[in-house]
């Protein structure tokens, strides 16, 4: 007799219980939590204080010197966009695929999207100096009546971002609605209140449904490009120039792979402690982590073979100043730079194939963490290290990030960090009717669908 | 105050025992009832077997009107003052594909979502009888009817398994 093999993915509780385990994450906030959300707060003040001392000082604080104008702001800004990028694909591309392992994760993982593209944001309007201009990014004509350039990576960049965060907010909010009218329904008081505003009356009538769902399969149809090119656009920012070490045609997938993968790595970093502060370890398993470390080693594998390549092509290439910039990288002056990234997203990456390691949280946590330093080290070594050595030895010069350039860095984990933790305590950060979607109703007959 | 709806509502435990009402519902010649449901179910949208929902329609109309809005606004401006540098083409199609990629998926995900509303409100829910556990784990349905009707409505519902029936004034 065939024997009925249990998909470890589908949940072990009943509707209810998921309802009121999912719920009771909204209550009031424990010692852990504030400790955390003080945390948070605290960083994003010491980034309010030097961008002030920005306003008034101008970028001269922040390191910027000729040939480097675009240094450790810019290199945060990729890193914030990239961290996005797996929030969408966990949400949007694995639901599409009809991953049963996302349904658990990927409530916190749109919200991680959302807040690091607001806080990636950020980053232009801070490097631009004259901050009050920032509305210049617009498309809009200046007083010659000049349109903006649309051949400009840059003038890409503004579309793609604010697309991006468009989409991903509506992705968001759409998949809430649901959610929060379970929380209506449960609550009382002020908070039933205030959940009812956001149901925007949703009752799950099959008319509701019938609309919602097409919906969000079209949603993530559309998001699902979305976020494949809005990586590929912030490459270009670098590939569409002549600089060395920029100008590779491996860029688009070489910095999708390493978004995807520096995401993933934060997903890891907020999830491991979330699960245990909102007591939600039951419904975020071994099972979920072991196929997010799985994805982890695929894009990291992406990742090193980008790397090699990189050093390959810079060699064989035969151009001078490839061969120079890749020399650089590795034995140069930022060599430091340079092998703390291949250390920590190449071969971290590598201990991934070990099961024992997937579905150890611990061993899960620390790789989280050296992928987020070695994905901002990348992005940081790619930047500088091409524009301190270009085409004009005699302009050879080394960046040196400022008390600015780490203020306003640990500022924008305090941004984000501050927003995700506000989300995670007001919205459930786990998707109630997905996972009910994943639980088969009782039956009075025997016998499946 | 909505004014309530009057009918019968009635609370199902089993997903065979709520699809087996919606589709005596169906038989008796009934369209106008609702089902509650805390997720999307594909047996439940069987049983009421209403057609694919039209939102695709916005979504498509969304989506090609972002994409001739992106093509029409970077030729347009590109061709407003026209800037030759470098010997290119003064409007050139391969880097305008970012606009019009981008304002395809923007236009097309708002224009579902509006869409969403738009056909949500077109059936609006207020007034009909709900219950806060349809949110939870139980099936809900909703008939709206009066007197003999409501009677045999209610039997129809004890009959199928329904976990609670009530009437709505």
């Amino acid at each position: 007799m065939a024997t009925i093999v249990r998909d470890p993915g589908t949940p072990t509780q009943t509707h209810h219980e998921v309802t009121r385990d999912v719920v009771n994450t909204l209550g009031t906030a424990g010692k852990g939590y504030l400790l955390l959300l003080a945390g948070a707060v605290g960083l994003f003040l010491v980034g309010v204080g030097t961008f002030i001392m920005l306003l008034k000082d101008g970028l001269g604080l922040a390191g910027y010197n000729p040939p480097v104008f675009w240094s450790v702001f810019i290199t945060t800004f990729v890193f914030w966009v990239g961290i996005g990028h797996a929030g969408t694909l966990i949400s949007a591309i694995l639901f599409l695929f009809r991953s049963p392992w996302r349904t658990a994760v990927y409530r916190a993982t749109e919200a991680m999207t959302v807040f690091a593209v607001m806080t990636a944001g950020l980053f232009p309007i801070i490097h631009i100096g004259r901050q009050w201009f920032f509305y210049w990014l617009m498309p809009y004509p200046n007083q010659r009546w000049l349109w903006p350039n649309f051949k400009s990576p840059l003038v890409w960049d503004v579309f793609a971002i604010s697309t991006y965060l468009t989409v991903s907010t509506t992705f968001l909010c759409v998949g809430l609605v649901p959610d929060v009218a379970a929380a209506r329904d449960i609550m009382s008081g002020w908070r039933q209140k205030v959940y009812r505003i956001f149901s925007l009356g949703w009752k799950g009538t099959d008319n509701q449904w019938r609309h919602y769902s097409r919906a969000y399969l079209y949603l993530a149809a559309l998001a699902t490009p979305l976020v494949l090119s809005v990586h590929s656009i912030v490459s270009w920012d670098f590939a569409m120039s002549i600089i060395p070490g920029w100008h590779g045609t491996i860029f688009a997938p070489y910095f999708v792979a390493g978004a995807i993968y520096s995401g993933v790595g934060m997903v890891f970093t907020l999830i491991i402690p979330l699960r245990k502060v909102l007591k939600i370890e039951h419904m975020i398993t071994d099972y979920h982590f072991d196929n997010l470390a799985k994805l982890t080693l695929f894009t990291g594998s992406i990742l090193f073979y980008a790397y090699l390549m990189e050093y390959f092509i810079g060699w064989y290439s035969g151009n001078v100043f490839e061969q120079t910039t890749f020399w650089r990288r590795a034995f140069g002056p930022m060599w430091w730079g340079g092998w703390t990234m291949i250390i920590c997203n190449a071969f971290v990456s590598q201990l991934l194939w070990f099961r024992r390691i997937r579905t150890n949280l611990t061993s899960l946590f620390i790789i989280s963490i050296f992928i987020n330093i070695g994905m901002w080290f990348e992005r940081y070594v790619i930047i500088t290290s091409s524009l301190s050595n270009d085409f004009l030895p005699f302009a050879w010069s080394q960046m040196n990030p400022t008390w600015a350039d780490w203020g306003i860095l640990a500022g924008s984990f305090g941004w984000f960090g501050m927003w995700f933790l506000l989300f995670a305590r007001t919205f459930p950060v786990v998707a109630i009717q997905e996972i009910k979607e994943q639980i088969p109703y009782p039956r009075l007959r025997k016998g499946g669908h | 105050m909505a004014r309530t709806v009057p009918g019968v509502l009635a609370a199902f435990q089993h997903i065979d025992a709520a699809c087996d009402a919606i589709q005596a519902l169906r038989a008796q010649g009934r369209k106008d009832f609702t089902v509650y449901a805390a997720a999307h179910n594909h047996e439940l949208e069987e049983a009421v077997g209403k057609p694919v929902s039209p939102v695709r329609l916005f979504t498509l109309f969304g989506g090609l009107t972002g994409a001739c809005a992106g093509l029409g606004m970077t030729y347009w401006m590109s061709l407003d003052w026209p800037l030759l540098v470098g010997g290119k083409p003064i409007a050139s199609v391969p880097p305008y594909v970012v606009f019009i990629f981008e304002l395809m998926v923007l236009l097309g995900s708002l224009s579902t979502v509006a869409g969403v509303v738009l056909l949500s409100l077109a059936k609006p829910t207020t007034g009909l009888a709900y219950d806060p556990r349809f949110s939870d784990d139980q099936i809900g349905i909703f008939v709206p009817c009066t007197g003999a009707d409501a009677a045999a409505v209610e039997r129809m519902f004890t009959d199928a398994g329904s976990v609670g029936v009530r009437h709505a004034a």
